[in-house]
């Protein structure tokens, strides 16, 4: 399989054997916990490096090592590591790679649980954890020490969808030997592939966009076969692996994943254009609007938008509840990036316990309303969307 | 509600107990209802399964029925179907009709005493003389397998009626993006839902959808008398396959359609089996019944002998030379020797299925892969000397994907 093939065709059949067990068209679901050797020599062949081979499932088994294949085609990486979910992807990476009195440099709009992470956590442990205003690239540079070992940030970044300069990020960190990471769950590899641009990893919840479907959870790590050397080994350990199960129905997933973007692509574009010309709407939240600041950036780097919208309205905190509770289409819950379409208040979803400061800080807005489009036709979502806001 | 909408909402309703967006998989095959047993909801898996009762839903709004019925297989849908009729009655079929759904109607039903009669379907008036005063059914593909025939619904539907016959449709080529038959006259949709409604051929799975709920209490009763219910685990697959159904339709009919057009300007191909080419025999009937979604399987004739038709069919390395249709991988067959090898030779030659026709299923895999396979099995089958044409033209469509 050709490395131009469209990615259509990588989503199809990329890391799958072309003559697959009992000649089935799709690969069986291997279940087996543990793998039988024909005699002792063959396990001091694979002792000795002989031909990859599955000898116990917390450390490998064919499931999950298809779809790591078909994940770094997709991604363009040399590898990837399945993990069960993308807090254990980045978690496993965070320990593979930082010691104690390393720095952990992070641009501060992220997901809230990976701040929570690196504080009560990492800190704990010895390993310094900053966190950089987002886009604040003089910053970053001006953070940078002798023992820095990691920049990480989100791109784009939840939920206000910031574009991050990947080149300067890169330029700044391969000058001092720093490794970089990005997690671009909500763009996934359709919209943005970050090793074409020098990022070192790149991780994503599968839970989102990869899986699409919203009934499974997996995250994966992604990286050339050397640096991704001591996360393996600390996933053979700690066990933060896959089920069988659900690495199938994550490549079920993966083969739609082209098709899905592009529709989730599409209505973003124009929910967002709908929702800017409203009069009860105060800001849209879109990198594919003129009006976002990292719309150039967004230009640069993205082929898509994305299937997030978010928007804030003219109304109090219990105005915008009264909204969400008027949609009929969307569900109401966390997550984003199955073919359901799901909204939330951030406020009351994940800021519900946070100060008014800390609020202000990350930009949430009271009446911030964040929309995670699924592959509904767009109409019917716009159509939505409007009786809703008449509600207001 | 859009079909797209439908298909990923109606059906999977979150879960009242956990407000889980995607409902559980209910495996139970037995279950232990409070008060009055007769009238529970719920007592054996075999007469109701939640599980399998949401994708009924599911499929029901998609047809625009009032219930939906699913099965183990395809063929047990049909099988089911056929039970309506009784010893003595009479069914007519379409001559251009799955491999397996001839053997049913003439191997198994005349053990009970029901004969078909096949009769090109897109001739009325031969439908008209093959009516008797028994026929109780007639059955046709939309469209035919594998020769893509089309067969006007609402006009056959009206002949079925006149006659107090059932009219049942076997939509699984077109899916209901491109055809709703209910809406057209049609009695009964079936579909096997092993193809393009699962569509990751991963599942075996039937389906009939009714608009009368007299006809559906009939369906059902022979349902559960016979057994032939849809697995909670493929019924959960399906579902998982239906809500990308129509964006994985509309890019497989796309990429056909490019596909189709290239065949027929094949200096090495004979004749091209596609409702969106003008030269269908049917294309305005393709336009209006099947709304511009001419489907994802593409059959032709090989200007060429057998050996050339077999070198073909293996030559390819993208499609991937199987039988089914409708899922995400490509693939190649050859129904003489495959999908329709139970036809009896005889009635299998006068369908016009020859031992050349090729049929193709197109995937989702890139068009520009796709063309570049066929390219490669041509000069590998069917070497031309003057091959500068060929690839100009391919050359020509390839202009057309970059834009």
């Amino acid at each position: 399989m050709s490395r131009e093939s469209g990615l259509q065709t990588l989503a199809v059949h990329a890391g799958e054997a072309a003559v697959k067990s009992e000649f089935g068209i799709v690969d069986s679901i291997n279940c087996s916990s543990t793998f039988t050797f024909a005699n002792t020599a063959a396990i001091i062949d694979m002792l000795e490096g002989g031909p990859e081979r599955d000898e116990y499932a917390r450390y490998s088994s064919p499931n999950t090592r298809t779809v790591e294949r078909k994940l770094a085609a997709l991604e363009g990486s040399e590898d990837a590591i399945l993990c069960t979910t993308g807090m254990s992807a980045l978690t496993l990476l965070f320990w593979g790679l930082l010691r104690p009195g390393d720095q952990l440099l992070f641009f501060d709009r992220c997901y809230h649980r990976t701040r929570q992470f690196c504080y009560d956590y990492l800190q704990a442990y010895g390993i310094r954890c900053q966190a950089i205003p987002t886009g604040d690239y003089a910053a970053l540079e001006a953070a940078c020490d002798s023992k820095t070992r990691l920049i990480f940030s989100e791109l784009p970044t939840n939920p206000h969808l910031d574009v991050i300069d990947i080149e300067r990020v890169v330029g700044i960190a391969k000058q001092r030997g720093i490794a970089t990471c990005l997690d671009t769950t909500l763009a996934s590899p359709i919209n943005v592939r970050p090793v074409s641009w020098g990022i070192d990893y790149v991780v994503h919840s599968a839970t989102k966009y990869l899986g699409g479907h919203n009934d499974l959870l997996a995250g994966v790590l992604c990286g050339t076969k050397q640096s991704l050397i001591p996360m393996r080994q600390l996933q053979g350990i700690i066990g933060a692996i896959t089920a069988p199960h659900t690495a199938y129905l994550l490549q079920r997933g993966l083969k739609t994943l082209p098709l899905r973007i592009r529709q989730q692509n599409s209505s973003g574009l124009a929910v967002a254009q709908f929702l800017a010309q409203h009069p009860k709407v105060k800001r849209v939240y879109y990198p594919g609007l003129e009006t976002h600041p990292s719309y150039p950036l967004a230009r640069k780097y993205l082929a898509g938008g994305g299937g997030l919208v978010s928007f804030e309205l003219h109304t109090d905190r219990q105005g915008c509840g009264r909204f969400i509770d008027s949609v009929r289409i969307p569900k109401i819950g966390p997550s984003l990036g199955g073919v359901e379409t799901l909204i939330e208040q951030p406020l009351i979803m994940s800021f519900y316990r946070a100060s008014p400061a800390d609020r202000q800080r990350w930009g949430i807005d009271d009446a911030l309303v964040r929309l995670a489009l699924g592959i509904e036709e767009t109409d019917d979502l716009i159509a939505d969307l409007d009786q809703a806001l008449r509600t207001l | 509600m859009h079909l797209s909408t439908r298909s990923i909402h109606v059906g999977n309703e979150k879960d009242p107990l956990t407000g889980a967006v995607i409902p559980p998989l209910y495996l139970s095959s037995t279950y232990a209802p409070e008060g009055d047993f007769s009238t529970a909801v719920y007592d054996y898996a075999r007469s109701g399964n939640p599980t399998r009762a949401g994708l009924e839903t599911t499929l029901a709004a998609l047809e625009e029925g009032v219930g939906a019925l699913a099965f183990s297989s395809g063929m047990a849908a049909i099988h089911a179907a056929t039970q309506l009729l009784r010893c003595g009655d009479h069914i007519i079929a379409g001559t251009d009709i799955y491999g397996g759904t001839y053997r049913l109607l003439h191997k198994i039903l005349n053990r009970s005493g029901i004969e078909t009669s096949l009769v090109p379907l897109d001739d009325l008036e031969a439908v008209r003389s093959a009516i008797r005063t028994n026929t109780r059914m007639i059955w046709v593909e939309n469209p035919g397998n594998p020769l893509l025939t089309l067969v006007d619904i609402e006009a056959l539907a009206d002949i079925a009626h006149e006659h107090n016959a059932l009219l049942a449709v076997d939509n699984t080529f077109a899916t209901p993006v491109a055809t709703q038959p209910l809406t057209l006259g049609a009695d009964i949709v079936m579909h096997s839902a092993t193809k393009f409604l699962g569509g990751h051929s991963d599942l075996l799975g039937g389906a009939l959808v009714v608009k009368d709920a007299t006809l559906l209490k009939e369906l059902y009763f022979i349902q559960n008398a016979i057994g032939a219910v849809m697995s909670p685990f493929d019924c959960f697959l399906c579902s998982r396959g239906i809500k990308t159904l129509e964006v994985r339709f509309r890019e497989q009919c796309k990429s056909a359609l490019w596909i189709a057009q290239y065949l027929a300007h094949h200096p090495a191909v004979r004749r091209v089996h596609y409702p969106g080419l003008p030269d269908h025999p049917h294309y305005e009937l393709a336009q209006r019944q099947l709304r511009g979604f001419y489907g994802a399987v593409v059959s032709f004739e090989l200007d060429a002998d057998y050996a050339a038709t077999q070198r073909f069919v293996e030559a390819t390395r993208l499609f991937q030379r199987a039988v089914s249709v409708g899922a995400v991988e490509s693939l190649i067959e050859q129904p003489a020797s495959m999908s329709h090898a139970s036809y009896d030779k005889a009635d299998r030659l006068k369908a016009g299925i020859d031992d050349g026709l090729i049929r193709l299923s197109v995937g989702l895999e890139h068009v520009h892969d796709l063309l570049n396979d066929l390219q490669h099995a041509f000069r590998i089958a069917v070497p031309l000397e003057d091959a500068p044409q060929e690839t100009s033209v391919l050359r020509e469509r390839q202009v057309g994907f970059l834009t």
